[in-house]
């Protein structure tokens, strides 16, 4: 088997002393943003992207990627603790989690949320290990017109699947490419939508639009809400986790049934939150007491949390395979990627083996270190949330307006990261999501490439993209996901049944 | 709600149509070896005209309206925002560091009314820790100001 010795050599990598304090590191910082109002794993990555440029590429993915289970593990805490879910993808999680927490069984439901989530990330890491080997190999065969195609399919799967407003998503995707075309067009080198302004022609950097996006318009929002913190003690100790772990071989099935819908639903954008929300139903539709769900049922805890982080480790598949970020987080690390001098996409494992193996192999390192260290110190991180909010505020504001400035060592950023923070305050009050916007800013000269690219090959003819056989299936299913908020509710006339409300979406 | 659903989706049409504009003006069509500058951001501006102009259609129709925010939980997000303008400023003057200990201090009190010992170590040990970790381990600049010339960087 290629892929073990290849994970093998991956393990050599991420298990020096060095990685593995960087690990260490990540988790620890990562939690604590995981546990911020206002810090979300991609503003976290981003403001500490900066801070990377001069580590070695391995020791620095391996950082942030660390960030992101720590923040994922994060959300956990303070969605069964002080029913605040840090991310949307915890949502489903307050639901049982926090019932659990007010009956003085905090411990239980952290243990449990721990382990579903260290179950969930793992199921999804060994899929990853075997497969992106597989499809890369088969990427390495895609032209533009096949790029292109996923590209699309990216985008439609927000307006298909993301829930809510599909026109909203649809302004909000655009809007992200608008941003990305302004200042030098690489391939002609015209100027474009600079208006003769200087600080317009280097364009948007994505990184300031996720630190004022998500950090700042995050902060505004829990302000407008009203920061009020009701904890409840975490009753945490040795006897409580092992306990736990004595009676979670009962939920085998709602692990298994958990971590299937999660890889399925995450490696496609967007896919964490409606994975979290169905693996919840199922659970709730099969189990022997639904009428327990939301009451203070451990499996509540267990069935969303093992979806949601199997989500998130599947979303980083597409980025190491095909250079597409299947999350924000995942795009943030995509554009870091790209400033460390690699070129994201199929090539990567032949030409870096050693960077993507590390990679591997640290999430599994990753995975085990995050959750033996959320189990200690839950109580530690839980405290920072009892932080009065008139610091927590200023602190975010003034770690956001660093974050933003050391990216390109420019004031005007800081100017952006405060304006993108006002956008992102009245986006999210107005249901227009946020990932695809990010997604798209990122993404933005890539697609725009591909696109040309396509069209160079067909002398101008977009039917290029339908008429080779990988990119026409593709696109095929990309028009099919577009087309899908008019289908539905024709559809469900159709069959008689009254049309749902929209599941919250993810940000 | 309507109304500010209205006018975002109006600017954002604005935009669209700079967008447009600016593309026509460097071409949109088929150049010398593909697709000319303009054409993708064309497009783009197309979509955001008629999709947004879909969105002002449906604000239109929609029977409930709730406030966007009120008065009282307005005022939490103002008292954010203007301090960090005002932070912004005075990076420029003032140097990083001292303006974001400036803002902590000013928020502490303001808003959170904190006692002079803590706001004194927030204001100061914040700045420090970004100083360290930002400019002495990872050796990333901040702006500086005539504190910082003073005591030597």
């Amino acid at each position: 088997m290629m892929g073990i010795e290849n994970l093998f050599h991956g393990f050599q990598i991420a298990v020096t002393p060095f990685n593995l304090f960087v690990a260490v590191v990540g988790i620890m910082l990562g939690t604590i943003i995981g546990v911020l109002p206002g810090l979300g794993g991609a503003n976290g990555v981003a403001i500490l992207l900066p801070l990377t440029f001069t580590m070695p590429p391995t020791s620095a993915i391996i950082l942030l990627t660390s960030l992101y289970w720590g923040a994922l593990f994060g959300g956990a805490i303070t969605s069964v603790l002080f029913n605040i879910p840090g991310e949307p993808w915890s949502v489903a999680t307050t639901f049982d989690g926090y019932p659990l927490a007010r009956q003085g069984l905090g411990g239980q439901a952290l243990t449990a949320a721990f382990t579903s989530s260290f179950v969930g990330a793992l199921f999804s890491i060994v899929l990853i290990t075997f497969f992106a080997p597989l499809l890369a190999e088969v990427a390495l065969k895609f032209g533009p017109p096949e790029f292109f195609a996923i590209q699309l399919l990216t985008f439609s799967s927000f307006i298909g699947l993301g829930g809510g407003n599909p026109l909203k998503s649809l302004v909000s995707i655009v809007l992200g490419f608008i941003l990305a075309a302004v200042g030098l067009d690489i391939v002609t080198g015209q100027l474009r939508m600079t208006f003769g302004l200087v600080d317009l022609m280097k364009g948007f950097d994505f990184i300031v639009a996720v630190i004022g996006l998500f950090g700042i318009g995050e902060i505004l929002l829990s302000v407008e809400e009203g920061l009020s913190f009701k904890g409840t003690p975490t009753g945490m100790n040795l006897r409580v986790v092992l306990d736990t772990w004595k009676v979670l071989p009962r939920y085998t099935r709602t692990f298994v049934r958990g971590a299937f819908i999660g890889f399925w639903m995450g490696f496609k954008p967007g896919g964490a939150t409606p994975a979290s929300f169905m693996s919840y139903a199922f659970a709730k539709r099969f189990s022997k007491h639904p009428e327990r769900f939301g009451k203070g049922e451990i499996e509540g805890v267990v069935a969303p949390e093992t979806a949601a982080h199997a989500a998130g480790g599947a979303s980083l598949l597409p980025m190491i395979t095909l250079g597409i970020p299947g999350s924000p987080t995942a795009a943030v690390m995509l554009g870091g990627l790209i400033i460390w001098g690699l070129q994201p996409g199929p090539m990567l494992f032949k030409e870096k083996p050693e960077f993507v193996w590390g990679l591997i192999a640290s999430m599994y390192t990753g995975n085990v270190i995050g959750v033996a260290m959320v189990l200690a110190f839950v109580p530690l991180f839980a405290a920072i949330l009892r932080v009065p909010f008139a610091i927590l505020t200023p602190l975010i504001v003034a770690v956001c307006a660093v974050g933003a400035y050391s990216v390109n060592s420019r004031m005007i950023d800081v100017w952006y990261m405060l304006i993108f923070g006002v956008i992102g305050y009245v986006f999210k009050k107005l249901d227009y999501p946020l990932a695809p916007l990010v997604l798209a800013l990122v993404l933005g000269d890539l697609a725009e490439n591909a696109l040309r690219q396509s069209l160079i090959m067909s002398h101008g003819s977009i039917l290029i993209l339908f008429e080779r056989p990988i990119s026409g299936a593709i696109s095929a299913v990309a028009l099919f996901f577009f087309a899908l908020p008019i289908i539905t509710p024709w559809w469900r006339r159709l069959r008689g049944v009254s049309v749902p409300a929209a599941s919250p979406r993810e940000t | 709600m309507r109304a500010v659903d209205l006018a975002t989706a109006s600017l954002l049409i604005l935009l669209g149509g700079v967008v447009v504009a600016d593309s026509l003006r460097i071409g949109i069509g088929w150049g010398t070896d593909g697709p000319r500058s303009g054409f993708f951001p064309f497009w783009l501006g197309v979509i955001m005209i008629l999709a947004c102009a879909a969105i002002c259609v449906q604000a239109w129709r929609r029977p409930t309206d709730r406030p966007f925010v009120t008065r009282e939980r307005l005022a939490p997000v103002l008292k954010v925002l203007w301090p960090a303008t005002l932070m912004v400023i005075l990076i420029t003057p003032l140097g990083l560091y001292v303006a974001s200990a400036l803002y902590v201090a000013f928020y502490m009190r303001w808003v959170g009314r904190h006692g002079w010992p803590a706001i004194a170590l927030c204001a100061i040990g914040i700045p420090l820790l970004v100083f360290v970790v930002f400019e002495t381990w990872f050796l990333v600049p901040m702006p500086k100001g005539p504190l910082e010339a003073w005591l030597g960087y």
